[in-house]
């Protein structure tokens, strides 16, 4: 890799003072499980790299009843599955996290990085670029292999999945993210914290460049069941092919309001209000579950290769409301 | 002279006992050194820049910016202009640095121009592949279209295997290090030390005695490791450029991208049998890829002769890293292509294939009565008959659960070997070859027979292996091994032996044919009190040690060929999701005399295993568009992990009738079966026949749009 300059800041103002006004010439190193293959594999180049992980006020998960669970962004992802209140409070949130790769990276990698990690569609990561264009400037995925991609907000340029495994399920428990930039800080609702890129200079997330991640906060979640499902064909060390993340919230026996949010199938966390309507004021069966699933993927349009990533992603609706409405565990 | 042969059963103090592998202790401590960890006083790195397009012409190569940057030791062209390069990841400029980063950057200064030429990279779909096609003459044998007219069932199907790599843990690569202009050493990771060597020089224009290859541990090699390769002499080159010793070890994506390939095989096959369920006729129009060379034909049908045959195999040649011997050369995709079939044809008559095979085993020839008992053993093994169900899983909810099965053979004869024995007047013992431990356990193999021969524990022996200064042994490839060092060893041992016998008959007062070396003791046959203990006698050798040398091939039956084996997979599919599931697989297989059965049976356990990955996972996917690789990483280059192997069953076929065809290879037969056993498991659970593999969630999901439970 490129020399760079090393820069470890110890607060968060110094952090956002080292980092460049434009996408590339820095780039954030927290767990560095993302960071360190993409500089590997010259897929980013940056001059500086601006270590964080000596910014104490980006450490700390918090939990009360009154104003639930404050994630910081260096929140290692062991730390949240290990989180006595967050296990029993947020059950779609953990399961997430269970779900991510390995015990190396569970201990190494972060919250914050697991919500900016890069895609991991295989002509980016193969130096196509981020939107992978061909010298004419045709879409390599469009034609090509593209089982992984996105059956979802696939219309273009974008055909790549976001690849973060707890964003499903911190957006339908309600997720809001606190940024901080030069101007001081911002907050965000963690849907809105994702974008589609239009060209290849964009990035995939609304953070400007010279912005970081300060935390994530959850609301309560004392009166809803959540659940995520994840496809998976290996066990382990292997991403989900899809994922859906189910909030209930219910009374008694009926749901009152739900939120179903897909990953892995578009280029942001997909929300699926078509599968909340279905769900809205009814009491959970199987065939409801179903009908939620069906409604889930009723906009999706599979590129060559992933038509079966639409029947995953019923299933994986299906299985999420039915797990979410049994308590979610 | 010695009668060379096996002790018998009830004298064996260590063959056929389980013994740890020898080396265990070093490879769990680290204190194991492979290539990897090879560190030469002044060492340089080597890299290497490839070419981006999967078939192009160099047009021009310009180094001048990577040969000015600070720590740049040596750049060498490879490939220069003009050069049609065939493949993505083919080689064209060689570099050497202070440090591995310094030559990464190095190569990224390298400015190549290439003309683009055609490519093709996808076989699946012969009728697209248009001139690449190379047919080969259609085989008839019989008459195969009278079998067919007045055949009871015919089934017809389309099954295949993709091109995937080898994936050896430890990369290719070697440390090349000159003594002076004329003399080279070599670390290489490889499959064949003695055979290396002389390569190198070969190709380096060397005399065959200035280079000496060097390796005590292997990462793997599964039939990919055994040239130099152009990288391997690159390096040397680069070495004698810069004056240093250079490192050059492949990174994973060239790895899995140019250093060795399974070819892909695909069949539109057409069976038959009467009524009864006897089979008679066999029809397959079958082709594949193995690179730009073609790659070669699998034997199909494959165990199985029916009467009445009609082959034609066609040889793609495409623009993906060639071919190289991938454990059990063809047999994997011949087994697979035509066990698929045979279950098909089963499921069409309503028959248990078990039923089926055991009906038909008379066409399996010569070994058919040991694959009876071996089906019969693995049915056993798995409750097949309670377990077993036709086509399609009737039971409610997603999960389905199916039974499939399949048998193999191999050959596994024993390679030339040079063994030498050493016995010291202190009492220790020396066993001298140039072979290598892949990770197969030859080094443990070699300890136990010489200890057993010497009547001493296997901590006596003092190993030597992995030089090519000592007497050269074959290369490991096609189950040649151990056949080929227990041999020899044994026939060293014994040579030796025979010689401090006479040493030390007339201290015992008896000839020496009446002595036997026992339980650290050379004593007196029938009269066991009377002996030496193995110091007392070395010592009567006063100053010089004893060395006898022992070759294979050689007199005395110690090993012969051809082995066969039966495995059983029990499955279970997610018929939502198309996630399949191992649950079980057992395994039956005979390969002779038996060293150590813990480590045959860690052979076996190990290829089914990599069955596992191969039927479940791995895939060279190749890009339409731009003719690379798409994932040449351990990200989508997928594996099994611990959870995706499920319960694994091994049973070792043993006792006299196999112990007297002496030691047979082991390491590539139990690799054959599992594809066809899984694909026929999951057939069997869900109703219908998954073509291709891997069993994807795409591919099961699609099958089931067809028909089956779902």
């Amino acid at each position: 890799m490129d020399a760079f300059e090393y820069a470890s800041p110890t607060t968060k103002e110094q952090a956002v003072a080292l980092l460049a006004g434009e996408w590339g010439s820095t780039e954030l190193l927290a767990g560095g499980t993302d960071l360190l293959s993409l500089m590997k594999d010259y897929l980013v180049t940056p001059k500086r790299v601006v270590n964080i992980k000596s910014v104490q006020e980006l450490k700390g998960l918090r939990y009360t009843a009154g104003s639930g669970l404050r994630l910081g962004a260096l929140v290692t992802i062991a730390e949240l599955v290990e989180h006595p209140q967050a296990r029993k409070e947020y059950p779609a949130l953990i399961q997430a996290a269970e779900g991510i790769a390995s015990p190396q990276i569970r201990s190494l990698g972060t919250v914050g990085g697991d919500l900016c990690q890069r895609p991991r569609c295989w002509y980016f990561r193969n130096g196509f670029g981020l939107l992978a264009k061909d010298e004419q400037g045709g879409s390599l995925v469009a034609d090509g292999d593209n089982r992984y991609h996105a059956i979802l907000g696939n219309s273009g340029p974008a055909y790549f999945v976001n690849p973060s495994s707890l964003a499903p399920a911190l957006i339908a428990l309600g997720a809001k993210v606190q940024l901080f930039g030069p101007g001081g800080a911002r907050e965000l609702s963690l849907d809105r914290f994702f974008v589609i890129p239009k060209t290849e200079q964009d990035r995939e997330y609304a953070l400007k460049p010279n912005e970081i991640l300060l935390e994530v906060l959850v609301p309560p979640a004392t009166k809803v069941r959540s659940a995520t499902y994840e496809v998976r064909q290996k066990e382990a060390l292997d991403w989900p092919l899809v994922a859906a993340a189910v909030a209930l919230n219910l009374d008694g026996n009926k749901i009152r309001t739900a939120r179903v949010v897909l990953g892995h199938v578009a280029p942001i966390p997909w929300k699926a209000p078509e599968a909340e309507k279905v769900l809205a004021g009814k009491t959970v069966t199987e065939d409801l579950a179903a009908e939620a699933g069906q409604a889930a993927v009723s906009q999706a349009s599979p590129l060559s290769r992933n038509a079966y990533k639409v029947q995953l992603a019923r299933v994986a609706v299906k299985r999420a409301v039915l797990q979410a409405a049994q308590g979610g565990v | 002279m010695a009668e060379y042969k096996w002790p018998e059963a009830g004298k064996r103090a260590l063959i056929g006992k389980r013994t740890n592998r020898v080396d265990g202790p070093a490879k769990v401590s680290g204190s194991a050194k492979y290539t990897y960890d090879v560190k030469r006083p002044g060492m340089l790195y080597g890299k290497i820049l490839r070419c981006p397009h999967a078939h192009a012409r160099i047009v021009s190569i310009d180094t001048s910016e990577a040969e000015k940057l600070l720590g740049v030791k040596a750049v060498r062209i490879i490939q220069g202009p003009g050069t049609e390069i065939q493949w993505a990841g083919d080689e064209v400029v060689g570099v050497a640095a202070v440090e591995e980063t310094i030559a990464e950057d190095a190569l990224r200064k390298i400015k190549v121009q290439y003309e683009k030429l055609p490519h093709l990279v996808h076989e699946e779909e012969l009728e697209k592949v248009g001139d690449r096609a190379k047919p080969a003459a259609e085989q008839v044998s019989g008459d195969p279209d009278s079998a067919f007219k007045e055949a009871g069932v015919v089934v017809e199907g389309y099954y295949g295997l993709p091109v995937i790599t080898h994936c050896a843990l430890e990369a290719h690569g070697c440390v090349a290090e000159w003594e002076d202009e004329q003399n080279l050493t070599v670390w290489p990771s490889t499959q064949g030390v003695a055979r290396v060597a002389g390569q190198f020089a070969e190709t380096l224009g060397l005399p065959a005695g200035n280079v000496r290859a060097l390796m005590q541990y292997v990462g793997g090699g599964f039939g990919a490791k055994f040239s130099p390769d152009r990288w391997g002499v690159e390096t040397a080159r680069l070495a004698k450029q810069a004056g240093k010793p250079v490192k050059l070890m492949l990174e994973r994506a060239p790895e899995l991208m140019v250093a060795g390939a399974r070819p892909s095989a695909f069949a539109r096959i057409k069976v038959a049998a009467t009524k009864d369920g006897t089979f008679t006729a066999w029809q397959s129009e079958s082709w594949g890829t193995g690179g730009i060379g073609g790659g070669g034909s699998p034997p199909i049908p494959y165990v199985w002769n029916p009467p009445h045959q009609r082959k034609r195999h066609t040889a793609i040649a495409a623009n993906i890293g060639s071919a190289r011997a991938w454990r059990a050369p063809n047999h994997p995709q011949a087994c697979f292509l035509t066990m698929c079939a045979i279950e098909d044809l089963a499921a069409a008559l309503k028959m248990d294939p078990l039923e089926f095979c055991l009906k038909n085993i008379a066409l399996t020839g010569e070994r058919s009565e040991i694959y009876r008992q071996e089906l019969i053993q693995c049915a056993e093994l798995m409750d097949w008959k309670k377990k077993w169900h036709p086509r399609g899983d009737p039971s409610v909810g997603p999960i389905k659960r199916g039974l499939g099965l399949a048998i193999h053979t191999w050959g596994g004869r024993a390679h030339d070997s040079e063994c030498r024995a050493t016995i010291h007047p202190d009492g220790s013992v020396e066993v001298s070859l140039c072979t290598q431990d892949l990770g197969t356990g030859t080094r443990t193999v070699v300890a136990i027979v010489a200890a057993e021969t010497f009547g001493l524990p296997v901590d006596a022996i003092k190993l030597n292996v992995g030089d090519t200064r000592l007497p050269p042994s074959g290369g490991s490839g096609g189950s040649t091994t151990v056949g080929g060092v227990s041999s020899s060893t044994r026939r060293a041992a014994q040579n030796a032996l025979e010689q401090l016998f006479a040493k030390v008959a007339p201290d015992l007062g008896v000839a020496p044919e009446q002595l036997e070396a026992a339980g650290g003791t050379i004593r007196v046959k029938g009269n066991p009190s009377k002996n030496l203990t193995w110091k007392q006698a070395a010592a009567k050798l006063g100053v010089t040690p004893i060395h006898a040398t022992g070759k294979n091939p050689g007199p005395g039956n110690l090993n012969s060929s051809g082995v066969g084996g039966v495995q059983m997979a029990d499955v279970s599919v997610d018929v939502e999701t198309g996630v399949v599931k191992i649950n079980k697989m057992a395994a039956v297989q005979d390969c002779g005399l038996i060293i150590d059965p813990k480590l045959a049976e860690s052979q076996v356990y190990g290829a089914m295993i990599m069955g596992i990955c191969y039927s479940l996972f791995e895939e060279k996917v190749m890009d339409r568009a731009t003719g690379r690789m798409l994932n040449p990483n351990m990200e989508f280059y997928k594996l099994a992990g611990m959870a995706d192997i499920g319960e694994l069953v091994v049973q070792m076929v043993t006792g006299p009738e196999h112990d007297s065809r002496g030691v047979i290879g082991l390491g590539e037969p139990p690799v054959i079966s599992p594809g066809p056993a899984i694909g026929n498991a999951v057939a069997n659970a869900i109703g219908v026949r998954v073509p291709t593999l891997p069993l994807t969630p795409e591919r099961v999901l699609a099958a089931l749009e067809k028909g089956g439970v779902a």
